[in-house]
């Protein structure tokens, strides 16, 4: 249990705290028309972040054995490296489909 | 019996995988036969119709695949690895008994479809899956497929995998968890390495075909489109779901067998294995390069010059590991000094015919060459001599070679050479007519063929190579059943291999080891330049070793699931949460069960 | 699912003797988590591949309610703070506070469900069924599965909760709770994922 000595309940309140404003600039980017053109990428970014956040201090990963971030580290890379791929694949097969 | 039903002994559950993948390996090849048989002739073949034909080779190539291969890989995965690591057991022994349960249970699940036409109104031999063994949309939809075939099939499949799921995490965590004392994981025999590798394809892989037959299940069940044109949806996105689950599926079913022959070679050659890291490294590489392929299954689909390129190029990828691995494992015979066992003789049957296999398979990764080839014989002579010629005769390779470890009797091996050339000379006059079949233009999955095709000469001597396969197998079972009758009991190391499962009594005791080794040396049963062979192993315990006892928790937990799979195959609810509260109760009563390890 | 909770007895002699030093249950659990993420990644490429491919709407624009999901946003968030802190309650003995905590992350875990119960019969009424385009199909499944999980989750917290009330789960038990939170917290970071991609993203 000394893996968790590092993160103390004020830890997580800050974590909680930040997670909590960034999904109300998510939701504030969302309704600004400004940010349209920008808005996919700073909506993944943003996510990304929170997600970040609760692995490495919610599910102690920042402080645990670096192999269970290589048990989770990997297929989750997997998992991304596939949807992305899918979808270029599927895009790039329409295109090819209806010629544009 | 009520021991078998409750055990949760690695070692136990070993032989059940061995029995029950043993028996569905004799049903599958049963239908190979009777394909095969078919085709003999052209022009209506013996009068075998489409339809059965369908359901024949569709459950041959499932039976093969998750009903025989896999399960004949776990049989040694769950009697050697313990051992070969130096364990009492793996590390959660119910776990490992509930993927037993559930495996023999969705492989009856799925073949009761060969006789439950009657309950729905249908004929014998009318309901059994039917689809291919990759169940391609739209034959698979409710439109084209009304009746309950497919269902039997994703609900089969869907079972299987919750096996392999489980035992994927299990494996895992025994590797990596609980090894001996200095048993460090460049000390690991390479069949536990490839184990490993192959565990981990497993827990990614087989989530994926979880999903794809869910979306299958909601658009035949619930009426959703997900794979139906005339809802938007595409039947593509199921193939390639199919194949990001079923290219590392492939490998898969061959590291395994490539793990057994890398324990077979050392041993009757004399010699460590050539390049041990590098056969490691390329079973990592290869684990790796196989989750980037899928595509190549798809190039007739029209995914584009870019995607047939990057596709093209990762497969090609894929022979510079494989290729690494069958220099490693002919250096390891250089210069050896080689014992022309039984089991030997099917590993070095393993390379050859695996090179070839590997050849024609760069011949399908070039995209143009493979719109020539795509659903021909060509291609099932290509599965073939990868998945017989490679998985089948590794796996023959370590029954030879575990068979004595196993039940502490030895196989006869004067008919066993018998086995091993009827088996090769079976195989090759099967399957290597077929690429000329195929590239003549003869369709694989069509239940006759025109004798105008001029393959008729082809298909006959196919036909006669399948049925020396089929007494080749009994040859073996006779081999099998005969260590029954005429014991001849095997000494601890019939064939003074370097493992640690060779310092143990065969069979070995219920604890396995007197006491846990302390490994100093990849091959501690070998004199190497800096270590001394180990010390034996105390003929008796010095203290009591407790073993835990059963448990009917694992049993009861996977009867719900088919009992779900009826409910939902039959369409009746409260069946489907009948099965559901078994398995809930299974679940908790496992949980809160005393159970010591 | 609840079979990280299953091993309770089987792994307990993994804590003196695994050649990681690493818990046994834990290792198998992350395994599972990593798993996992190839299984939702499966379901949110067939989300994004068919996005824009329906024939007919409902279309996302039209139905989904972003003040409303970020309230559940919001919801599951703190579930996660309540989860971790009846984890370090545990950890350290104080089981009143450890009872307190995994309470209030299952009610939070409750409160996302009802939220999502209103959800769906919202859009059944606004005319987007399961089977009415590919939007409906792949937007029901992939959250559905999110909230299957989330049912899971909250099963398994009560079943705790539970056992702390009768006295059985106390400092001997911390992995359990461990990785029943890490659980919990993978569930919410698919739903972080889910978030973005399907409501915010359109």
């Amino acid at each position: 249990m000394s893996e968790q000595a590092h993160a103390t309940t004020a830890t997580y309140l800050r974590i909680a705290a930040i997670l909590v404003m960034i999904t109300l600039i998510e939701v504030g980017v969302f309704y600004v028309p400004t940010f349209q053109a920008l808005l996919v990428p700073i909506l993944l970014v943003l996510s990304a972040v929170k997600f970040t956040l609760v692995v490495m201090f919610y599910m102690h990963l920042k402080f645990d054995n670096r192999f269970f971030a290589f048990l989770f580290g990997g297929p989750l890379l997997l998992g991304v490296a596939v949807v992305v791929s899918l979808l270029f694949i599927f895009y790039g097969a329409v295109r090819l489909r209806t010629g544009t | 019996m009520k021991t078998w039903l409750t055990t949760t002994d690695h070692k136990r559950i070993g032989l059940l995988y061995f029995w029950t993948a043993f028996g569905f390996f004799l049903i599958g090849g049963l239908e190979a036969l009777i394909i095969r048989a078919q085709l003999a002739r052209p022009d209506g073949g013996l009068g075998v119709s489409a339809e059965t034909f369908n359901q024949l080779f569709t459950m041959h190539g499932t039976t093969m695949v998750f009903l025989a291969l896999m399960p004949l890989s776990a049989a040694f995965f769950n009697f050697m690895i313990p051992l070969q690591i130096g364990a009492r057991d793996v590390a959660f022994p119910r776990l490992n008994a509930f993927s037993y349960w559930v495996f023999l249970l969705g492989g009856l699940f799925l073949n009761a479809s060969f006789i439950a036409g009657p309950l729905f109104g249908a004929d014998r031999l009318s309901v059994a899956p039917d689809a291919g063994w990759f169940g391609y949309e739209n034959l698979t939809s409710r439109q084209f497929s009304p009746g309950p075939n497919v269902d039997f099939w994703l609900l089969g499949l869907q079972i299987l995998g919750i096996a392999s799921l489980a035992a994927g995490f299990n494996f895992i965590v025994t590797i990596l968890n609980m090894r001996a004392p200095g048993m460090r994981m460049l000390r690991l025999p390479p069949f536990t390495w490839m184990t490993l590798i192959t565990q981990f394809l497993v827990i990614t892989a087989f989530p994926v075909i979880t999903v794809a037959l869910v979306l299958l299940m909601f658009d035949r069940f619930f009426g959703t489109h997900f794979f139906v044109p005339q809802g938007g949806g595409d039947p593509i996105l199921w193939q390639h779901l199919f194949w990001m689950f079923g290219h590392p599926e492939v490998y898969i079913l061959i590291l395994p067998a490539m793990g057994i022959v890398s324990e077979v070679l050392p041993t009757f050659s004399k010699k460590p294995l050539f390049g041990y890291t590098v056969v490691v490294y390329s079973g990592v590489v290869i684990a790796f390069l196989g989750w980037s392929v899928w595509s190549h299954h798809m190039f007739s689909s029209g995914l584009g010059p870019i995607a047939d390129s990057v596709f093209a190029g990762t497969t090609m990828l894929i022979a510079i590991p494989t290729g690494v691995k069958i220099f490693n494992w002919i250096g390891t015979l250089w210069g050896g000094q080689i014992r022309f066992t039984t089991s030997l003789l099917f590993a070095v049957g393993f390379i050859a015919m695996f090179i070839i296999g590997g050849l024609s398979g760069v011949s399908h990764a070039s995209a143009p060459s493979d719109l020539q080839q795509t659903d021909t014989y060509y291609v099932v002579a290509h599965i073939h001599y990868v998945l017989f010629g490679g998985t089948i005769l590794g796996l023959f390779a370590g029954m030879y070679y575990w068979w004595p470890k196993m039940t502490g009797r030895l196989l006869s091996e004067s008919l066993g050479k018998v086995h091993f050339w009827l088996t090769m000379i079976g195989m090759n006059l099967a399957f290597f007519p077929m690429h000329f079949s195929g590239l003549l233009g003869m369709p694989r999955r069509i239940y006759t063929y025109s004798s105008e095709l001029g393959v008729t000469g082809f298909n006959q001597a196919s036909t006669i190579g399948a049925f020396l396969i089929g007494l080749a197998t009994l040859v073996f079972v006779w081999n099998l059943l005969r260590t029954r009758w005429q014991p001849i009991s095997a000494p601890h190391n019939p064939w003074g291999g370097a493992t640690l499962e060779w310092a143990i009594p065969s069979p070995p005791p219920v604890y396995n080891f007197t006491v846990i080794p302390t490994v100093e040396s990849r091959m501690p049963l070998w004199q190497t330049e800096r270590h001394a062979p180990m010390r034996p192993l105390p003929e008796r315990p010095p203290a009591p070793i407790h073993v835990p006892g059963g448990s009917w928790w694992p049993l009861i937990t996977a009867t719900g699931l088919p009992v779900m799979a009826i409910g939902a195959l039959s369409h009746v609810i409260p069946v489907v949460l009948a099965g559901a509260a078994v398995v809930i109760v299974g679940i908790y009563r496992w949980a809160y069960e005393p159970f010591e390890m | 699912m609840t079979h990280g909770s299953a091993h309770a007895h089987e792994a307990g002699a993994g804590a003196h003797r695994t050649s990681m030093g690493l818990d046994s249950r834990k290792m198998a659990f992350w395994a599972f988590i990593g798993s996992e993420c190839l299984l939702f990644g499966s379901l949110i490429s067939t989300y994004l591949v068919y996005k824009g491919r329906s024939l007919t709407g409902p279309f996302p624009h039209e139905i989904l309610n972003i003040p409303f999901t970020s309230f559940s946003t919001f919801d599951l968030l703190m579930s996660s703070l309540a989860m971790v802190l009846a984890l370090a309650a545990v950890q350290r003995g104080d089981m009143k506070q450890g009872k307190l905590w995994l309470l209030v992350t299952a009610l939070l875990g409750l409160v996302f469900l009802a939220g999502q119960f209103w959800e769906f019969s919202h859009f059944v009424r606004e005319g987007l069924g399961l089977t009415t385009n590919l939007f409906g199909s792949t937007f029901y499944v992939l959250t559905g599965t999110h909230g299957a999980h989330v049912t899971v989750g909250v099963i398994w917290l009560l079943t705790l909760w539970v056992q702390a009330l009768r006295g059985k789960l106390g400092p001997a038990n911390a992995m359990t709770v461990e990785i029943t939170g890490l659980y919990w917290h993978f569930v919410d970071v698919v739903w972080i994922v889910i978030f973005t991609v399907v409501y915010l993203i359109q």
